[in-house]
């Protein structure tokens, strides 16, 4: 069993109330960084070497580290709890189970930046873990954790959740920022970055629920025992939300530095795939990710065992690897569609560009036209290069990283499983007629490419 | 601050923006520029068609940028250096721009009261292919009356939000924004309500296309058929200043005064630009000079105007010359001897 530090007390009953979680040793970060210096704090996270877990990987305290606090401005510390990427609910699960240990997370963090009042920005989809946490706040601002003078240290902090209309460009933190304001969400032009100017043009810092629930325990113990778990720069424990074809999907806290094959096979966390087909693809950071093949799974392209951390993950860039992302691991057995997979996600990119730059506007739309006719048999043999190009003109040219997700996985479907695609178009009676590939897995069909000549 | 664009240099202050310096050397330089307004606050970064590439930073950190850069909203730094039309990156995101911003675009120029004096005519010209690539059907906006003066084309829109800046600076009292998402982000007043201020006739200047004309002009005249006149009258709500669109005797639309780049000098009021149509209400100051290669200027009366020779009723009688006797005598040169 590895370590758990978040999910360490979820499982007690009734730790959703502050009296259960106050006993099972809650707020006790709070009362200790009361007494110690913010920089103190903000230097035990940055040894702590935890990185942000909202999908870039970001050090926090490094993040917390640039604030501007010469200006005199007040701070601000907003949690980004809009997590709507495809494949990723570790969030919702902390949220829901152990509302505490956000608050608790919020109030220690906010004390190291010097912010006196702090957002949480939850998506409008999650309206009931939005109502757990009102609830919870009112419970933290009874017991005096929250308020005017915390605890007799002269320190105020008010909290407040604030819920999102349900877009996913929200959860860029300049455009949550932007919505947070009251305004469209579109991403602002960074520089200036939010750390500088951020929400109405004071100081802000913007991070993932995940970090800012770890911060409580770097707090209680040490940055330095934070960093002894995991490997190398990817230091501590990791949520994974585990969805696809294993048999055991769900959210798995891991100290970081196990191996895929570990984490997919082992019955103690996914416990292998579903049906014992055999496993064709892998995003192992939400669906913004490139896809993994088969064969570069458990390897690296030069041999070595893949490790879940954001550098093993990410080797061999994104010719022959992929990236941690925000840890939603989703998996494919052989009856997985790629196409309509890919299909799919570019469908939703669509639906989710924000419309404010041009790159990303018109071409997440003609994305998904390109893959919608080769996905229903329309498609031509140039349509591959055209999608190949479109995605290559979008990545890199917009405001926020939206345009970039919406073309990496393109990018990797087609760069690792373009002999699908070409199925999809030489035979497009059979993808018309298929029942989404269940009984006819690509690999039974897969020697009809070679064997027809056009 | 000393920047760099192009291997030419040049001494800016600071808080200068890449494309203000690339706009100062002139010429080829410059990016194009379909959302950013330099009258307008805020406006750019929308587009993508300024991008150009940094190869370095500035004098204190010499690191070239790893992305492409929006010229309109990166500030210059000491010693930066910048590439413009000598990178091949800026080239290929400019005509990826390009691209994208025509495939939604109906390209309905012929009938497009715009068409003459459009970015998106002079982007696509300089940087477009001659073909699409995009064999999908284009998406369209139910038509939309927005007010008596002012004709909403929505499908033309490229989202450039200049004239939601324009509604929020000049007009003061905003009642038009963008709704919904992605490509069906459209320009929008609130539950179809008028646009209704007396400055708001300065979107139609500020679209770089078709999407908002002047409704009092339409489908009267092709804009090169006219011929520009700079003119003024007394106003008490604006500068009075004016450019009139003249064909012969008749004023057909005012608009304001616009440099180089298609920017309007002074903003001018709805009663200047549509309420005043006689030549009587103006002070004529002149003609109003405009860019060499404008479509304008294939009317342009002062040039000397070349006698135009119609030599072709003879050839078409009887053929041409070379070709008669190309027929009969194979080793007569096939070289044009008539027509050159």
């Amino acid at each position: 069993m590895g370590q758990k530090i978040l999910f360490d007390k979820i499982h007690i009953p009734g730790i959703k109330t502050y009296d259960v979680y106050r006993e099972n040793g809650g707020y006790a970060s709070v009362e200790k960084a009361l007494k110690m210096n913010p920089d103190d704090i903000t230097e035990e996270v940055k040894t702590s070497g935890l990185r942000g877990r909202g999908g870039a990987g970001f050090p926090v305290g490094l993040k917390w580290s640039f604030i501007d606090k010469k200006s005199g401005n007040p701070r601000h510390l907003v949690c980004n709890a809009d997590e709507s990427e495809p494949g990723t609910f570790k969030d919702r699960y902390l949220m829901e189970y152990i509302p505490h240990l956000l608050i608790e997370g919020m109030i220690t963090s906010s004390f190291a930046l010097g912010a006196n009042l702090s957002y949480i920005y939850i998506r409008g989809e999650y309206m009931w873990i939005f109502k757990t946490l009102e609830r919870a706040i009112k419970e933290a601002y009874a017991a005096g954790w929250l308020g005017k003078n915390i605890k007799g240290s002269g320190y105020d902090l008010d909290l407040h959740v604030h819920c999102g209309g349900g877009a996913y460009i929200c959860g860029e933190e300049t455009a949550l920022i932007e919505s947070l304001e009251g305004k469209r969400g579109n991403p602002r032009i960074k520089p200036p970055f939010p750390a500088v100017k951020g929400l109405w043009q004071n100081p802000t810092v913007v991070n993932n629920v995940e970090s800012i629930a770890s911060v409580p325990w770097i707090v209680l113990n040490s940055g330095e025992d934070y960093a002894k778990i995991g490997l190398g720069r990817s230091t501590g424990t990791k949520l994974f939300s585990v969805s696809g074809h294993v048999k055991k999907p769900g959210v798995y806290e891991i100290e970081m530095g196990i191996t895929v094959d570990e984490f997919m096979n082992s019955d103690e966390y996914c416990g292998g795939m579903i049906d014992d087909r055999p496993l064709k693809g892998l995003i192992p950071g939400g669906s913004s990710v490139p896809i993994l093949p088969q064969h570069l799974i458990f390897k690296t392209a030069n041999g070595e065992d893949r490790l879940m951390t954001y550098e093993s993950l990410a080797d061999g860039g994104f010719a022959t690897g992929s990236s941690l992302g925000s840890g939603g691991f989703i998996v494919y057995n052989d009856t997985a569609c790629i196409v309509r997979n890919t299909w799919n996600f570019s469908r939703f990119y669509h639906h989710e560009s924000c419309g404010q730059c041009s790159p990303c506007r018109e071409g997440t739309g003609w994305m998904e036209k390109i893959l919608w006719r080769i996905e229903n048999g329309q498609g031509t043999e140039e349509d591959i290069d055209v999608l190949w190009s479109v995605q290559a003109k979008i990545e890199g040219n917009t405001i926020c990283p939206l345009g970039d997700a919406a073309a990496w996985p393109v990018a990797a479907a087609i760069r690792h499983f373009r002999d699908e695609f070409e199925y999809h178009i030489r035979f497009p009676e059979k993808i018309k007629n298929r029942d989404h590939f269940v009984n006819e897995p690509f690999e039974k069909v897969k020697h009809l490419l070679n064997s027809v000549t056009i | 601050m000393k920047v760099t664009i192009d291997g030419i240099e040049i001494e800016v202050e600071p808080g200068t923006t890449v494309l203000q310096a690339a706009r100062m050397i002139g010429g080829d330089v410059v990016p194009p520029a379909m959302c950013y307004y330099s009258k307008l606050k805020d406006t750019g970064g929308n587009c993508r068609a300024c991008l150009v590439e940094v190869s370095k930073g500035s004098e204190a950190d010499p690191r070239p940028m790893p992305k492409m850069m929006p010229s309109c909203k990166t500030g210059v730094m000491d010693g930066m250096e910048v590439k413009v039309k000598t990178s091949e990156r800026a080239l290929d995101a400019r005509k990826a721009v390009t691209e994208f911003l025509l495939i939604n675009h109906p390209l309905d120029c012929p009938v497009c009261d715009q068409a003459g004096e459009c970015d998106l005519q002079n982007l696509s010209f300089k940087h477009g292919l001659e073909k699409t690539r995009f064999k999908e059907e284009k998406r369209t906006f139910e038509p939309e009356n927005i007010g008596d003066k002012i004709q909403l084309h929505m499908n033309r829109c490229i989202l450039c939000y200049r004239c939601v800046h324009t509604a929020e600076q000049v007009c003061g009292s905003r009642n038009h924004g963008v709704l919904n998402r992605g490509d069906h982000a459209q320009i929008s007043t609130y539950v179809s309500a008028a646009i209704d201020h007396e400055m708001s006739g300065n979107m139609i200047d500020v679209c770089p296309v078709g999407a908002l004309t002047d409704k009092t002009f339409r489908f009267k005249s092709r804009v090169w058929f006219n011929k520009p006149f700079n003119a003024h009258r007394n106003c008490d709500k604006c500068c009075g200043k004016t450019t009139l669109w003249m064909f012969g005797n008749e004023i057909q639309r005012v608009t304001a005064r616009k440099d180089e780049y298609h920017e309007v000098e002074e903003f001018i009021c709805n009663e200047c630009r549509f309420d005043h149509k006689e030549v009587s209400d103006w002070v004529i100051e002149g003609p109003r000079k405009f860019e060499k290669f404008s479509v304008i200027n294939q009317n342009n009366y002062t040039r000397k105007m070349d006698t135009v020779k119609i030599a072709t009723e003879k050839q078409i009688l009887e053929g041409r010359e070379q070709d008669r006797k190309k027929i009969s005598m194979k080793e007569v040169p096939y070289k044009n001897t008539e027509n050159s």
